[in-house]
C-alpha cells in the first residue's frame, strides 16, 4: 500500500453544544492513501456527509468539530493538521490540496454567471500572478479533460444538461491538481447512463493525474465496482473497512451483509433479498453498546452492553477491520 | 371496506389501459417562431399503449426526461391528454375535475416520489388518513368505525402498533415510514389501480426493499394493478411482472421482466443495462469504464424537435439509414411470447438485406437476423 495522503484520527463532530449536542460523527479513524479510491457508504443520517464537511472545515453552525485530528501529507514538506490551519492558510489549502464535488451540480454552479467566470475565478484566486490568457487556456484544457467541448466555456449553467454541469464541477475540482478529491454523492441526481459515463471518465482521470478520491454514497453496488477500499458507516462510526472485492465476497459486519442483500442484482440468478429490518438509529438517543444491535439478526447479550472496537478481526485478514463482537479484534487499534 | 367485488373478478383482467397516449406540452413562442406555421411543442409522450392487469405489476423504466412520469400523470388524469385514450375497464374516460374526477381517483390512486413533500408537515398522520377515508366514503358512520378503518390502514402498511403512528407528525417519521403513510393514504380510497411514480428512489437502499415488498404484498392480497415507474431496471426485474422501457417519450421495448432484463433486444435497453452498477464486475482498480460493452455516448435528444424515425438513432451503435427515415413499429421477437422491440434490427426485411449491421458482436443477445426471421410481425398498426 502506498503512503497515506489524508489521515483522520479520532474525529468527532457534534451538532450543538453541551448536553444537547447530537454526536453525528464519533471517533472516526480513516486513512486515505495516495491515488486510491476510498468508498464511504452508509444510510442517510449515518454521518458520512458530516464527516466530509468536518474534515474540510466546511461545517455550517451549529456543527462543531469537537475532537480529533485531520492530517494532510503534502507531496513535499511536513504534514499539516487541517483542523489547526488559520483562515488564511485554510483558504490557500482548500481547492489547491483538497477539493470537493457536491451532490447537486444544479445548485453548485451560480446560474447568473458564465461557466468561464466561475472556472477562471478558481484559478485566479489561487494563482493571482497568472495571465488572463494562460488562465483561459487552462480552463479550456480542463473542459476538454472532462469531455466537454471548449466552446461551452462561455455558456451559462442552464444551457448545459445535468450531466455536463456535474462534469464542469469535476473539472473545477481538478483545476488546481489537488491530491485529494472528496465526492459527496456526485452522481445521485443523474441517470445510470450518465453516471457510468462520468464515473468512467473519473477513473481515467485518476489514472492520469493520480489524485486520491474519497467517494461518499449510499449506493454500495456502485462502490463495490468503482473503489479500491470501502468503509461502512453506521450511527456516526465506521463499522467495517476492507478492500472492495473482499467486502463484497465476505462481509463480516451484519450491517454490511444487510446492505449487500438490499439491492436487487441485474445479472445472474435471482438472489434472495433480505434487506435490513427496522429503521436507522436516532442520533439523539443512540442505543447502548453496538449501535446496530436493535436491528441485528445476530445480536447476543454482549452487544447491547459493550461497544465493539474497530480493528482487524481475530479470525481473519489483517488488511481489513471490523467493529463487531462476532469478530472480536485480535489487537484493537489504538490511537 | 369490501373487497369481495374485486376478489371475484378474473385474475388477469385489464383494469386500466393506455391506448396511443400522447402528450405535447406547448412551449412559449418567441418572436421568430411567429413566422413558422406550426407551434413549438415538447413531445413528452408519443403513442404509448399498455395495459395494467389486476394483480400484476407493470414497470415503466427510463431515464429522467423519458416521459415516464408524464404517463403516470396522464393516467391519473392530472394532465389533459393531447391524443389517445385512457380506458378504465374498457370504457374511455376523460375527466377534468369535480365529481367525475373524484369518482375516477377513487379507483386510480397515485403515489409520489418524495414522501417528504407529499405529506403536509403541519398535519398528523391521523388527519391525512381520515381525509382520504372521508373523501372516498370509507370512513363509516361512527367514530368507532373511523378508528377501526384507520387502524386497519396502518396495519396494512405494517406501521404497527397503529396507535403509535396515528398522532405523530410527518417530521417524526423516517423516510420509509412516511412513504408507508403515503401508501396508506392511497389505500384509503380502496383503489383498483396504484400508480407508483418512483416510490423508493428517495429512500435509503436498506429501506427500499421493505417498501417494495409491501407493494408486492398489497398486489397479492388486494389484487391491485400497479404501475411501477422507476429508473432502476434491476428493481423492475425483481418486482414487476412486465417491464416496458421508454426512451425520449416513446416505448422502445416491452415484455416480461426477466426476458427484458436478461435478453434485452433494443440497443437502448442494452445501454441501460450495461450502465447499471454491477458489483460482480469487480475490477479492483477503480473500474475502467469500458467494461460495459455497449458503451454509452451522447445524451437524450431535445423533445421539441425530436429526431426523425427512431428517436434513439443518433446514439445508436447499430443505426442504419432506415432508422433516421422511418419510425420502427413494435416488432415481436421470437424468443418469448409478448417480447417486442421498436427497432428495425428485428424487421425480417432488414435482417436479410443488411445482415452485417445486426448486433451479432454482442455476446448477450442472439443475432438479430436469426431471431427476426422466426416470427417478426408488425404490430404497430394493429394495436
Amino acid at each position: 500500500m502506498t503512503d497515506p495522503v489524508l489521515e483522520i484520527r479520532g474525529l468527532r463532530v457534534d451538532y450543538g453544544l453541551g448536553d444537547a449536542a447530537v454526536h453525528a460523527v464519533r471517533d472516526v479513524d480513516l486513512t486515505l492513501h495516495r491515488g486510491e479510491v476510498l468508498g464511504l457508504a452508509g444510510e442517510s443520517g449515518s454521518g458520512k456527509s458530516t464527516l466530509a464537511y468536518g474534515l474540510t472545515r466546511l461545517l455550517p453552525p451549529p456543527g462543531v468539530v469537537s475532537g480529533g485530528q485531520v492530517i494532510y501529507h503534502r507531496d513535499d514538506g511536513p504534514p499539516v493538521d487541517v483542523l489547526a490551519l488559520s483562515p488564511a492558510q485554510l483558504r490557500a489549502f482548500r481547492w489547491a490540496e483538497t477539493s470537493i464535488v457536491f451532490q447537486g451540480a444544479m445548485n453548485s454552479l451560480n446560474p447568473v454567471h458564465r461557466i468561464s467566470t466561475q472556472l477562471l475565478d478558481v484559478i485566479k484566486a489561487h494563482e493571482p500572478r497568472s495571465t488572463a490568457a494562460a488562465r483561459r487556456q487552462r480552463a479550456r484544457e480542463l473542459l476538454r479533460l472532462v469531455g466537454i467541448s471548449a466552446d461551452r466555456l462561455d455558456g451559462y449553467p442552464h444551457q448545459l444538461s445535468g450531466g455536463m454541469r456535474q462534469r464542469v464541477m469535476i473539472a473545477m475540482a481538478l483545476a488546481l491538481e489537488p491530491q485529494v478529491v472528496i465526492m459527496d454523492e456526485p452522481t445521485t441526481a443523474l441517470d445510470v447512463v450518465m453516471q457510468r459515463q462520468i464515473l468512467g471518465q473519473l477513473a481515467e482521470l485518476r489514472e492520469r493525474l493520480g489524485f486520491a478520491v474519497l467517494f461518499i454514497t449510499h449506493d454500495l453496488s456502485l462502490l463495490v465496482e468503482f473503489s479500491d477500499r470501502i468503509a461502512i458507516m453506521y450511527g456516526g462510526r465506521i463499522v467495517e473497512e476492507a478492500p472492495a472485492a473482499q467486502l463484497y465476497r465476505q462481509a463480516l459486519h451484519p450491517y454490511t451483509d444487510g446492505l449487500l442483500h438490499s439491492f436487487p442484482a441485474l445479472r445472474g440468478p435471482r438472489r434472495e433479498l433480505t434487506g435490513i429490518p427496522g429503521s436507522p438509529p436516532d442520533l439523539r438517543a443512540m442505543p447502548d453498546g453496538c449501535a446496530f444491535h436493535p436491528r441485528c439478526p445476530k445480536a447476543f447479550d454482549r452487544c447491547d452492553k459493550e461497544l465493539p472496537p474497530l480493528g482487524p478481526p481475530g479470525d481473519g485478514d489483517p488488511g481489513r477491520s471490523v467493529a463487531c463482537w462476532l469478530h472480536p479484534a485480535a489487537v484493537p487499534l489504538t490511537r | 371496506m369490501t373487497l369481495s367485488e374485486s376478489a371475484a373478478a378474473p385474475a388477469d383482467e385489464v383494469v386500466l389501459e393506455a391506448v396511443g397516449l400522447t402528450k405535447h406540452f406547448p412551449v412559449r413562442r418567441r418572436l421568430r417562431d411567429l413566422l413558422s406555421r406550426t407551434p413549438a411543442v415538447v413531445h413528452a409522450v408519443d403513442d404509448v399503449s399498455f395495459a395494467l392487469r389486476r394483480g400484476q405489476v407493470t414497470a415503466l423504466v427510463g431515464e429522467s426526461g423519458s416521459g415516464k412520469s408524464t404517463v403516470a400523470r396522464l393516467l391519473a388524469q392530472l394532465h389533459p391528454r393531447t391524443a389517445g385514450d385512457v380506458r378504465l375497464h374498457g370504457r374511455s374516460t376523460r375527466v377534468r375535475g369535480g365529481r367525475a374526477f373524484r369518482a375516477y381517483v377513487r379507483r386510480v390512486q397515485l403515489i409520489l416520489q418524495d414522501p417528504f413533500a407529499s405529506l403536509n408537515p403541519v398535519h398528523t398522520v391521523r388527519y391525512h388518513l381520515t381525509r382520504s377515508l372521508r373523501i372516498h366514503g370509507n370512513a363509516g358512520r361512527t367514530a368507532a368505525d373511523l378508528d377501526r378503518a384507520l387502524a386497519d390502514l396502518l396495519t396494512r402498511v405494517r406501521l404497527t402498533p397503529p396507535e403509535r403512528f396515528l398522532d405523530v407528525f410527518p417530521h417524526e417519521l423516517s423516510g420509509g415510514q412516511r412513504q408507508r403513510v403515503a401508501i396508506a393514504r392511497a389505500l384509503g380510497a380502496n383503489p383498483e389501480v396504484l400508480l407508483a411514480d418512483e416510490p423508493v428512489s428517495m429512500l435509503d437502499v436498506s429501506i427500499r426493499l421493505g417498501v417494495l415488498n409491501l407493494l408486492q404484498d398489497l398486489k397479492e392480497r388486494l389484487r391491485l394493478a400497479i404501475l411501477y415507474i422507476t429508473h432502476d431496471i434491476a428493481s423492475a426485474r425483481y418486482f414487476a411482472d412486465e417491464t416496458i422501457v421508454m426512451y425520449a417519450g416513446r416505448m422502445v421495448e416491452g415484455g416480461d421482466s426477466e426476458t427484458v432484463t436478461q435478453q434485452p433486444a433494443h440497443p437502448y435497453t442494452r445501454l441501460l443495462i450495461s450502465s447499471a452498477p454491477d458489483p460482480d464486475r469487480i475490477t479492483g482498480g477503480g473500474g475502467d469504464g469500458t467494461a460495459g460493452g455497449e458503451r454509452g455516448h451522447g445524451e437524450p435528444p431535445s423533445l421539441i424537435r425530436p429526431p426523425t424515425g427512431c428517436r434513439f438513432h443518433p446514439r445508436c451503435p447499430h443505426a442504419m439509414p432506415r432508422c433516421a427515415a422511418e419510425l420502427p413499429p413494435r416488432l415481436t421477437i421470437g424468443d418469448r411470447p409478448g417480447h417486442w422491440a421498436a427497432c428495425w434490427l428485428y424487421d425480417p426485411a432488414t435482417a436479410a438485406a443488411d445482415a452485417p449491421a445486426a448486433p451479432d458482436a454482442d455476446r448477450a443477445v442472439p443475432p438479430a437476423a436469426a431471431v427476426g426471421r422466426e416470427g417478426a410481425t408488425t404490430l404497430g398498426e394493429a394495436r
